[in-house]
């Protein structure tokens, strides 16, 4: 900034670069201007997130995590408190809500090709955002005590106990007790308020990221490669158009539409039909009794499937814990497994499509196999879809580079 | 600043010897932090044995016991269950307990000190879950063949009578026998055999 600029500046921008940052993340950040409905989930996210932390630390005020309060604290938030149970029930539908969001902005990603160069870095961020929100829904699920909270917390501290050699001490480090007690729910209490505040962070940083590099749209075509010059700037993308006003308020509109579909959820079904709320869950935990079916929720059932699709090798149910965190480790690697010359699935073969159709599909018949009660038959068809998920992935740089491909436009297209 | 006269080497050993002191002093740092995560000095002590009084439990009914926050199963068994636990053994992953998973004094066929008192651990070695008491023999969703035993909910696992784990379920052991001992004819003891606490 030049010194006659400055010192027409205001008091607050000689001090702190407001006006600057405004207008480098804002009104003058330009975005291709033909971004569609699949744009929308990056910033529900962030209202979802803020919703998630807001409603959280208003809970926090009545919730007690004690092993002998914890659960009739819930139940006091939700028959005691003045509006304890809409809050309650945003914070539970919020979480729903939020791995909707993520899932539906991660396969944004998966169509227009986001994760790509040069956003290579944008997508690890994101999927460390996604590892985090794990982290936290995992902590927070086991807060209110139930029978599914304790079951499924004692299932998936177990899984550390699988690694061999150390994994009993680990599995006891992480519960600070030989089973999951108040000692247990006591730090997961610690972390489920802290890991927001790092979400948020790593939010911080995801966008910094995104701003540097720019927003990726429908097309895959760089917009900063393109010709220069708009109505606003000589020097900006000509297919970038500034992100305020025009995106804030068409985000605006998603938003109107979402709390919509929030509220409806809110109001009338709260618990999704078991979905969202388990049914389990409003029992308190009895250490003494798992309940005769137990599946962790929704959003991480697809992963439980493949826990339960493997075999124990070599006397361990090792492999199993392996292949369940291979699934979500796998998308860090995903920008190296894409040889296709071209970014979006609008340019893209037939066979990357069927391919990204197996994977979706897969993903959601694994969710639902994951809430099922264990039987053969269901372990055979996790087995074939746990197969279909990762063939996605691990046979990528093949298809990809052998898919025929369309000629992708200089400009982007409206 | 001038860089002349400056000594290099010197510069960069106490650059480096600073780095690791502090990496060494950051590394100390830690240790509470990691260690007041383990089992307090309250966790640890609280692992008494409990008695298991089996006077009123019926032929073929289990009974709960809490014993270090973990359920321990007291079956009755009947002398038809005792007599079919030897024509489960082709199914089995480890039909002669090679696994060190009991005391030794229960290292044989029906893996109990009386063959008509089971007692167990009821957590499944899979991933931690309680299995559900399945007695009845043959059964619709267990199978024809199925001579009564336990079922895990989570992932389907299944054991036999003698807590044996079958082929082909994610559990890869049988479930754990723990120490304990006949205080006198009904009464156990669990977590405390003659030869000590567990």
């Amino acid at each position: 900034m030049s010194a006659e600029k400055n010192e027409n500046a205001s008091w607050i921008d000689k001090r702190f670069p407001l006006t600057e940052t405004w207008k480098a993340h804002l009104a003058e950040y330009y975005a291709p201007k033909n971004l569609n409905f699949w744009s929308f989930f990056g910033s529900l996210a962030i209202l979802t997130l803020v919703i998630q932390i807001v409603t959280g630390i208003w809970l926090a005020m009545n919730y007690k995590p004690d092993a002998a309060l914890a659960f009739a604290s819930v139940e006091y938030i939700m028959r005691d408190v003045d509006w304890g149970w809409l809050i309650r029930y945003m914070h539970s539908t919020g979480a729903s809500m939020f791995f909707i969001v993520i899932y539906l902005h991660m396969f944004r990603a998966l169509l227009w090709g986001s994760y790509r160069k040069p956003r290579e870095l944008l997508w690890i961020l994101g999927v460390v955002i996604y590892l985090a929100m794990m982290a936290t829904a995992f902590f927070g699920y086991l807060l209110p005590w139930g029978q599914m909270s304790y079951w499924g917390a004692q299932v998936i501290v177990n899984l550390f106990a699988a690694v061999p050699v150390v994994g009993d001490d680990l599995s006891v480090w992480v519960r600070g007790d030989y089973v999951i007690s108040d000692v247990t729910l006591n730090r997961f209490f610690a972390f489920h308020f802290l890991l927001p505040f790092v979400l948020a962070a790593l939010v911080f940083i995801h966008i910094v990221a995104l701003h540097h590099v720019g927003s990726n749209n429908p097309d895959g075509i760089e917009i900063k490669d393109g010709p220069k010059g708009n109505r606003w700037s000589d020097k900006a993308p000509a297919d970038g158009i500034p992100f305020h006003p025009y995106y804030t308020v068409k985000d605006f509109m998603g938003v109107v539409v979402f709390l919509a579909l929030f509220s409806w959820i809110m109001f009338y079904a709260p618990t999704m039909g078991g979905i969202f709320l388990e049914a389990p869950n409003f029992q308190p935990a009895n250490p003494m009794l798992t309940p005769p079916h137990i599946a962790p929720v929704w959003y991480f059932t697809p992963y439980y499937a493949m826990l339960r699709a493997v075999p124990p090798l070599w006397g361990s149910q090792f492999p199993g814990v392996v292949v369940m965190f291979g699934a979500i480790l796998i998308f860090f690697v995903l920008p190296w497994l894409d040889r296709s010359p071209v970014k979006s699935i609008r340019y893209k073969g037939p066979i990357f499509k069927v391919a990204l159709a197996i994977f979706a599909v897969s993903f959601v018949v694994l969710a639902w196999l994951g809430m099922q009660p264990a039987s053969d038959l269901s372990t055979l068809l996790s087995q074939i879809f746990t197969v279909l998920y990762f063939a996605f992935f691990l046979l990528m740089p093949i298809y990809s580079s052998l898919d025929k491909t369309k000629p992708v436009p200089e400009r982007v297209t409206a | 600043m001038s860089a002349e006269g400056v000594n290099k080497m010197r510069r960069r050993l106490l650059v480096a010897a600073t780095s690791i002191v502090g990496a060494v002093g950051t590394g100390y740092a830690l240790v509470p932090f990691v260690a007041s995560m383990n089992p307090s000095a309250r966790a640890r002590a609280a692992g008494a044995p409990v008695e298991a009084d089996v006077s009123k439990l019926e032929p073929g009914a289990l009974l709960r016991v809490k014993w270090r926050g973990k359920p321990v199963w007291v079956v009755h068994r009947t002398p038809e269950m005792i007599a079919a636990l030897a024509s489960n053994d082709s199914k089995l992953v480890d039909p002669k307990s090679e696994v060190d998973h009991q005391p030794p004094y229960c290292q044989n066929p029906t893996r109990s000190i009386k063959p008509e008192y089971l007692v167990a651990i009821g957590i499944c070695t899979h991933l931690g879950c309680s299995p559900t008491y399945r007695p009845e023999f043959g059964t619709e969703d267990l199978g024809a063949d199925w001579k009564g035993g336990f079922h895990c909910p989570c992932h389907g696992s299944r054991f036999d009578l003698a807590a044996r784990v079958f082929k082909n379920v994610p559990a890869p052991t049988n479930l754990y026998i723990p120490k304990h001992t006949y205080l006198n004819a009904t009464t156990i003891l669990v977590g405390e055999d003659r030869g000590g606490a567990a």
